[in-house]
């Protein structure tokens, strides 16, 4: 019977070799995809209980996990919630937004940048600590910006963007209304669905974050790009003269609806100075513009801006437009940044930035540094010229129309005393009857070498239709948000 | 028997001094687990460790002197790696009691646990006193298949026998529940073995041969068929596919070691995907499960779903190769993950060194009872080695393989490992058994020559002519 045996035995071997060939397949190959599957409680709980690292301003945390006595071992604690919450997000059991999901990896210590002390953790048996993030957020700009939202009367819908024009360095991101991300955090889950539900429900949508999600018509802060392409086309520059005019009437059109005018604003007749259509921001020109250098080079120069593109992968993104496909009467329109033109402050914040950095359009970041829970820097991000939207010459007459804008134009709210600043107001047609009109205001300072670029946008405040203007209400808090960053 | 001859001239040691010395690892890999667990959970040693070492220590003690006394040539290897992995469960078990308690629901199945292992050395203790040859056994071939069958039936007797799990296969007696299919395994390979042995020539006469193979004879097929119809009678009345895939498959392996047939494992074969797929086709639960075997991320919230078996993988994926370490993991997960997914567990916490390691010490015992039958030099506990290797092999295989994924999930303990005092007790009786017929086996052949007086020179010489 020993040969039949022998046979059995040799069976038996193949049988235990395919089991511990699947568990090697199981727990090597496969384990990622696993950890990966949307069904894993494990690795969330897991991560839900564990040191994450903190995000932080400067020296301050603006998200941090302190040990708390329960079965999840630590707290996701937000100390400026309201101020910081469109930047951070959340952290809650189910899942996370803002800083929290796209930096999982380093707060959470799985990054493979960590992978040293990982092993360190692994050998002592401890758990795995997560690395810090250093965002690029100026203190004082963000507060300014913040406070200067809230200031407006009645619920306020609005948001900031502040850039540092040679880097793309993010120094503002404020998004009003805000929202509590330590509700989210809560480890007690009923709570949290409940608070979730609230939110998500809740008027004026306070989990959006408007500086990077929220496109709307940009009105005439859009000027700047139709000026831009008009000096790039090499048909004028800073100081010629541009179309004029008390009324355009659209390129197909007849009667009211398609006739432009500039609201009572000076912008002569026929031929005028480019710096008196920037100044006072005049329709009949940049529709006219806007028709004359046609579609193509419209839109090639709204994309060199970053229009119809994604750029920014730390939040997330809502692609800005400039349309495609027009007619003469809708490129007119889209010239002073109405038709279905939609910009979000971030993508305005950079149009005033790559005018402020000479032509140059950076890649706005906002994660600055990388370090180990030791402190030990493993990753600086390095600025990255996302596009040329325009040459240094043209970048230079732009400053220049927009500095005289300031000066003795619509944008004069946010001059500041003894410091050249650059800016440009916009209010928008929303092009619905029940909305107001939107308020923009876009700028940079100082003129000659600019440390600051600022795009407000306020979508509904408690102000009655008439007085909703651009350089009103945004003006201030530009100013407000520069003079943060320019007096440190 | 064959071959025997060819081992007189060798003699097997006792080698009880080496089986001490495994068995000191052993205890150091239980003691030590269950330290590690408390400090992995608790930040400290429990406080029983002097008392549970000392309880570990004694049973194995008690056992390995058994072994000097009783059965001082059995096979050194088994009773340590049978330790190992007792210890090893107890300890899984511990830190799955501890985890229900920090969830507010206090477990002791580990000291359930110790208890019935304290039962099952008893068991092992008794069978080794009491069965002083295997061959004795081989009377209670039809006792035992009757037995079996009444055990097998118990659980379906209304008031008695209950279902867990969806499986009939349970009794309770007062405070206690018990599966008499893990007592039948054993009893169930006694009597193949003695039925067996006993008809092997008639089954090995070749019947037809058909593409290399010879068939057996048709009317032998009875055995064969009767045995197919139990295995199916369990997958419908109990609707346990688990044993009765085992079953099935040892009753096979046997018949092939027994005639020396290939052809018996071909027609068992063909029986077995017959039976497979009926089971598939009639029977909503055997489909179930092979749906789930597919794709088990598409049952997750399913009733009855993959829930316990995804958690049971996703546990395993998050131990990697080295394990999350004791406290660190979410075993807890795992719906009754002390029995059936214990390896789940394992993988979860000590990785896959942990799972190999496992899974290699269940290959040790199996090649430690398949040695003791090729060396065995009687038929009988040939066979029985075999049939009891077999039973272990195939249920590590059929629980392991459908925890990991490999085959469908079929629900079987996992020997020595897995909370559950029949499963336990059972399979102590195994080892018993391996050791006693080992001791048989490693024995040095009884001295024939005579003894005393003068002896005659020219005495008759037995000549072999051969």
């Amino acid at each position: 019977m020993n040969k039949p045996i022998r046979t059995v035995a040799t069976f038996c071997l193949l049988l235990f070799l395919a089991l511990l060939a699947n568990s090697t397949y199981l727990q090597y190959w496969k384990a990622g995809e696993l950890g990966d599957d949307p069904l894993n409680r494990r690795v969330i709980e897991a991560a839900f209980s564990r040191e994450r690292g903190p995000i932080l301003v400067g020296r301050q945390a603006i998200a941090e996990s302190v040990p708390s006595d329960d079965k999840y071992e630590y707290q996701r604690v937000y100390p400026r919630p309201f101020l910081y919450a469109p930047v951070t997000g959340a952290f809650t059991y189910f899942d996370q937004t803002g800083l929290e999901r796209s930096q999982n990896a380093v707060l959470s210590g799985e990054d493979s940048r960590l992978f040293v002390t990982r092993l360190v953790d692994m050998l002592s048996n401890t758990e795995p600590q997560g690395g810090s993030v250093q965002v690029t957020i100026n203190p004082a700009a963000q507060q300014a910006a913040y406070d200067g939202l809230e200031a407006l009367p009645g619920d306020v819908e609005g948001a900031v963007v502040a850039l540092e024009p040679s880097t793309g360095k993010i120094l503002a991101m404020v998004s009003v209304p805000s929202y509590d991300p330590n509700r989210l955090a809560s480890h007690r889950l009923g709570e949290v669905t409940t608070a979730q539900t609230e939110l998500d429900k809740a008027p004026g949508d306070p989990l959006l974050n408007r500086g990077t999600s929220t496109r709307l018509p940009p009105g005439s802060v859009f000027k700047i790009v139709t000026a831009a392409a008009a000096i790039e086309s090499g048909k004028y520059d800073a100081s010629s003269l541009v179309p004029g005019g008390a009324s355009y009437q659209l390129p197909l059109t007849t009667g009211e609806t398609g006739l432009l005018d500039n609201e009572g604003r000076a912008c002569g007749t026929d031929r005028i100075p480019f710096a008196q259509a920037m100044e006072n921001s005049c329709n009949t020109t940049f529709a006219q513009l806007a028709v004359e250098l046609g579609v193509d080079a419209m839109r090639d120069q709204a994309d060199k801006f970053g229009f119809n593109r994604q750029y920014f992968e730390e939040l997330r993104q809502a692609t800005s437009i400039y349309p495609e496909e027009m007619d003469e009467a809708q490129l007119g329109q889209s010239g002073i940044g109405q038709f279905e033109v939609a910009a979000t402050p971030l993508q305005m914040a950079m149009v005033a930035a790559g005018v402020a950095n000479g032509g140059s359009v950076m890649k706005p970041y906002l994660v600055d540094k990388v370090s180990s829970p030791s402190l030990q820097v493993l990753d600086q991000t390095e600025p990255e010229e996302l596009s040329r939207a325009v040459s240094s010459a043209t970048a230079r007459g732009l400053t220049d129309l927009l500095v005289s804008t300031v000066e003795s134009g619509t944008a004069s709210p946010a001059a500041i005393p003894g410091v050249s600043v650059a800016g440009k107001t916009g209010t928008a047609q929303s092009g619905l009857d029940d909305v107001p009109p939107y308020a923009w205001f876009t700028s940079f300072a100082p003129a000659d070498d600019p440390q600051v670029a600022v795009a407000v946008m306020i979508q509904k405040a408690d102000i009655p239709r008439g007085e909703i203007a651009g350089g009103r209400l945004g003006g201030p808090i530009a100013k407000a948000v520069m003079e943060a960053v320019i007096t440190q | 028997m064959s071959q025997t001859g060819a081992l007189m001239g060798f003699v097997h040691r006792r080698r009880r001094g080496a089986e001490l010395f495994l068995l000191v690892l052993a205890l150091a890999v239980g003691i030590g687990a269950y330290a590690a667990v408390g400090l992995g959970v608790d930040g400290e040693v429990p406080v029983n460790l002097i008392g549970y070492g000392g309880w570990l220590t004694a049973l194995v003690l008690a056992a390995h002197f058994t072994l000097r006394f009783f059965a001082p040539y059995a096979d050194p290897v088994l009773l340590p790696v049978v330790a190992a992995l007792n210890g090893l469960g107890l300890a899984i078990i511990y830190r799955l009691d501890l985890a229900k308690e920090a969830a507010g629901r206090p477990h002791d199945f580990a000291q359930q646990q110790l208890i019935w292992m304290t039962l099952g050395v008893g068991l092992f203790i008794g069978t080794m006193v009491l069965v002083r040859d295997h061959r004795v056994l081989q009377r209670f071939t039809y006792t035992s298949a009757l037995a079996a069958v009444v055990l097998l039936l118990l659980p379906l007797v209304p008031g008695l026998g209950y279902s867990n799990f969806g499986a009939q296969i349970w009794i309770r007696v007062g405070p206690f529940s018990f599966q008499p299919g893990e007592l039948a395994k054993v009893l169930l390979v006694i009597a193949i073995a003695g039925y067996l042995v006993l008809h092997r020539d008639a089954l090995a006469l070749a019947g037809r041969r058909f593409l290399f193979l010879d068939l057996p004879r048709g009317r032998d097929l009875g055995p064969i068929l009767a045995m197919w119809v139990v295995s199916l009678g369990i997958l419908v009345f109990q609707r346990d596919l688990g044993s009765s895939l085992l079953f099935f498959g040892l009753f096979l392996v046997m018949l092939y070691v027994a005639t020396e047939r290939a052809g018996w494992p071909v027609v068992g074969l063909v029986l077995f995907s017959g039976g497979a797929f009926l089971g598939y086709q009639l029977f909503g639960h055997v489909r179930n499960r092979f749906n789930i075997w597919l794709d088990p991320m598409a049952y997750y919230d399913a009733t009855p779903g993959s829930f316990q078996l995804v958690e049971g993988l996703f546990g395993m994926a998050w131990g990697g190769l080295i394990g999350r370490g004791f406290g660190e993991g979410r075993p807890d997960r795992v719906p009754v993950a002390e029995s059936d997914f214990i390896i789940a567990s394992i993988g979860e916490e000590l990785g896959l060194t942990g799972v190999m390691a496992v899974l290699l010490l269940y290959a040790l015992i199996v090649e430690r009872a398949l040695r003791t039958a090729l060396i065995c030099r009687d038929g009988f506990g040939k066979l029985v080695a075999t049939g009891l290797a077999a039973v272990i092999a195939l249920q590590v295989f059929v629980v392991v393989g459908g925890v990991t994924g490999l085959i469908p999930l079929t629900g079987l303990t996992t020997p020595f490992l897995s909370y559950g005092g029949s499963s336990l007790v059972a399979n102590w009786v195994i080892v018993a058994l391996i050791a006693r017929i080992s001791d048989q086996a490693r024995r040095p052949p009884p001295d024939l020559s005579p003894d005393s007086g003068p002896t005659d020179d020219d005495a008759t010489q037995v000549v072999r002519l051969r």
